[in-house]
């Protein structure tokens, strides 16, 4: 059956789902896997500015479900890596012009020369993330560590199991440290301890990664960045690659503070 | 990994990040088995409706709560503590417990039978109620959503 279908979703809209699908895109090529990027967000289309290749766009997902272009034409081939490509959303139309039956015939097809189709889900629990689920082999739940995105996480989760597309894995984006530290916000442990769902990455709050939107260059290609390398880290183990959490990751605080300490400051 | 850390450090179990906990685990509660609080007190009110049909009980000692272990396994428990009758209820006697001590049926009544017998009633009461002494009537139900 050759490619995986990795579906990125979350159920509350703004935690980070375009965002995660650009970056584990770039990371997966970068690791040297053959990739298609999806935008099933119909009519609210953005992985191809996340990702820099707005201005390449020339057919969509719906001209591709509809016949009136090949699957080949609309994919559009990254700036930088030969083997990850963007399918974008439509833009003028809505959810209801691609069914998940098409996407499952659509991943079907890219599976047979690609390792990983992933597709960026909409937000909510409606067509369009049905669309984004049906095909999927693994799901990736993006939440971040505040009350709204992990109770809607967790409705999404139920609908995922419902769906028997579970257990999936969660992403705990933006998650900032010295707040954690001071009790000010859930750590990663609590977000689990909520959701029981194996967590797959824990992406740091980052300003980076507004610059890499800002600029269309995902923060995964910014080797300063540790979001970036967190993103990194989560490709990897979708590869099924054992990569311990960075420290860097979980508690930054401290390692600053020691690093301080030991540089006598 | 983390809690060790945190234990370690001492990371304070303050703050709001433990109110957001906290709330978090009461909304998926009601979410995860699709029964909002106003609802939730609505059957209370309907499942004490049908007791008091049949036994006289203690209203003001009356819990019924939801647990939930994880997302696929909550359930109801509930306690509610059973007031000795010595004379078996007929029909019309629980139309008067009805009528008459529709505010505090337990006490009301529990003294009018036997007012003397109000420590042996206590005992009665427990032994009745359950097999662990606490008074529990439990009530599972197991979500599969």
């Amino acid at each position: 059956m050759g490619g995986k279908v990795v579906t990125v979703t979350s159920g509350k809209g703004g935690v980070g789902k375009t965002t995660a699908t650009a970056n584990l895109g770039i990371s997966l090529a970068n690791l040297g896997k053959k990739v298609v990027v999806i935008d099933a967000d119909i009519g609210l289309r953005n992985l191809d500015v996340i990702m820099g290749l707005e201005n390449r766009i020339v057919y969509d997902l719906v001209d591709v479900v509809e016949g009136r272009a090949k699957l080949r034409q609309a994919m559009i081939k990254h700036k930088k890596f030969e083997d990850l490509f963007l399918i974008p959303a439509a833009q003028t139309r809505d959810k209801m012009a691609v069914s998940p039956k098409d996407m499952v015939e659509l991943t079907d097809k890219l599976r047979e020369d690609h390792d990983y189709v992933i597709i960026d889900s909409p937000a909510g629990i409606e067509r369009g993330f049905r669309n984004a689920l049906e095909p999927a082999d693994e799901v990736l739940i993006v939440t971040n560590p505040e009350v709204s995105a992990v109770r809607d996480a967790d409705r999404i989760i139920g609908l995922i199991e419902a769906a028997d597309k579970g257990p999936g894995r969660l992403i705990i984006n933006r998650l900032k440290t010295e707040m954690v530290n001071k009790g000010e916000m859930l750590s990663a442990d609590d977000v689990f301890d909520i959701l029981s769902l194996e967590i797959i990455g824990i992406i740091p709050e980052d300003e980076s990664v507004l610059s890499a939107s800002n600029s269309g260059v995902p923060v995964t290609l910014n080797e300063g960045s540790r979001a970036g390398m967190a993103f990194t880290n989560v490709a990897r183990r979708i590869t099924g690659e054992d990569v311990p959490f960075m420290n860097l990751e979980e508690n930054p605080g401290f390692f600053k503070r020691l690093m301080r300490f030991l540089d006598g400051r | 990994m983390t809690s060790l850390l945190n234990r370690l450090f001492g990371r304070p179990r303050k703050g709001s990040g433990k109110t957001a906990k906290d709330r978090l685990r009461f909304v998926l509660q009601h979410d995860r088995i699709n029964l909002p609080p106003e609802r939730l007190e609505e059957m209370k009110r309907d499942i004490l409706a049908v007791i008091v049909k049949y036994v006289v009980i203690d209203k003001d000692r009356v819990e019924i709560a939801l647990e939930q272990r994880d997302r696929n396994h909550s359930k109801l428990v509930a306690q509610i503590p059973v007031v000795k009758q010595t004379v078996p209820p007929s029909p019309e006697t629980i139309m008067d417990s009805h009528e008459n001590n529709s505010d505090r049926p337990a006490d009301e009544t529990a003294g009018s039978v036997d007012e003397g017998k109000s420590a042996d009633d206590d005992a009665e009461d427990a032994a009745a109620t359950s097999d662990d002494g606490k008074g529990a009537d439990e009530e599972e139900k197991e979500n599969k959503n």
